[in-house]
């Protein structure tokens, strides 16, 4: 083979790779395929909940930080599965701009979620729900949904019913990078409503589909 | 889960009457039974608010089936696809003759295999002659 070929053909070789593998020098990028383009991503509606301590919690607190928020109940057998998963990616990834935040849907309150909580060892903050924050989230019928929140106070994933640990972790390593997919910490930087008034999506949230694994 | 509607009961003061009451939950979906495997789980209840002229009302629940499901790791004891739950009255000593309507609130908490949803109620009336 003549020098000239010799070089299209390993040309064509490293493109090809490229193509396949990406050519970044860094390590590799991971695309979570549950993770929606930032383009498509729609405002996370803002609640105030309030936590075991009786502490207020704003959803708006958390801009800048990638959030898993979890609707579960302690009656939900496969919330059951996934809240492990949950307190481990916790501990692994708190120290970097990511936080899990748990919303219980149980009628009962603290009285059975306090005990539960501790029975499962979570280390995440959990806040309990009412019926007008899951109508912000689409209703929330089936338990777990989970969605993934970016920097930015999106929503970048859904969840309905048990789903992947994979998926989750794949998301949240998706949006804690910088690019792509995930937001710069300079994008994040959006200044919080003053008046933290809820603001429901415009249209109802269009990936509720189960994700059947 | 729905509900059929119950043959209507009939008999004479004193007598023992029973009422079937028939429940239908959909394919690939269970609601926990009256004596779910977790403390956690909320049992199938049904629970009489107006009885009329009958007395008692005591509910025979069907024998659970045991089901592996993915997110538990231990069977569970649910119900599934079509069955009867068994009230058993007495007919007032001093009732009326006459129709009459037995009402009560019927709770229940289904799930699929990959998720659960919110408690129900529905309410059960079931319809007796005193004779």
């Amino acid at each position: 083979m003549s020098l000239p070929r010799l070089s299209a053909a390993f040309a064509t070789a490293i493109l090809l790779s490229c193509f396949v593998q990406g050519c970044s020098s860094g390590p590799r990028t991971v695309r979570a395929a549950s993770v929606k383009p930032a383009q498509d991503r729609k405002e996370a509606p803002e609640f105030t909940l309030k936590d075991a301590d009786g502490k207020v919690v704003h959803l708006a607190d958390y801009r800048g930080k990638v959030v898993l928020l979890d609707f579960f109940a302690t009656w939900c057998g496969p919330c059951k599965i996934e809240i492990p998963w949950f307190t481990e990616l916790e501990r692994k990834n708190k120290d970097r701009g990511f936080s899990v935040l748990g919303v219980s849907m149980d009628d009962e309150g603290w009285e059975v979620v306090k005990p539960f909580l501790v029975e499962l060892g979570v280390n995440y903050r959990v806040v309990i729900g009412n019926d007008q924050t899951a109508q912000l989230y689409g209703g929330v019928d089936a338990l777990p949904t989970t969605f993934l929140i970016d920097q930015a106070g999106k929503i970048a994933a859904v969840h309905v019913g048990l789903a992947a640990k994979k998926d989750f972790e794949d998301g949240i390593q998706q949006l804690l990078s910088p690019t792509p997919g995930g937001i710069k910490p300079d994008q994040a930087a959006v200044p919080v409503a003053p008046d933290r008034e809820r603001r429901p999506l415009p249209d109802p949230l269009p990936a509720f589909a189960v994700r059947a694994k | 889960m729905t509900a059929g509607e119950p043959a209507k009961v009939a008999g004479a003061r004193n007598a023992a009457v029973q009422a079937r009451i028939p429940l239908s939950v959909k394919p690939g979906y269970h609601v926990n039974s009256n004596t779910p495997s977790d403390e956690y789980l909320i049992p199938l209840k049904l629970t009489w608010t107006a009885t009329g002229a009958l007395e008692g009302g005591a509910i025979a629940y069907p024998k659970p089936t045991m089901e592996k499901y993915e997110f538990a790791e231990k069977p569970l004891s649910v119900y599934t696809g079509n069955f009867e739950l068994v009230a058993n009255f007495k007919v007032a000593a001093n009732a009326p003759a006459g129709p009459g309507a037995a009402v009560g609130k019927l709770r229940y908490q289904a799930c699929s295999n990959k998720a659960c949803y919110q408690p129900k109620t529905i309410e059960i009336t079931v319809g007796y002659q005193v004779q």
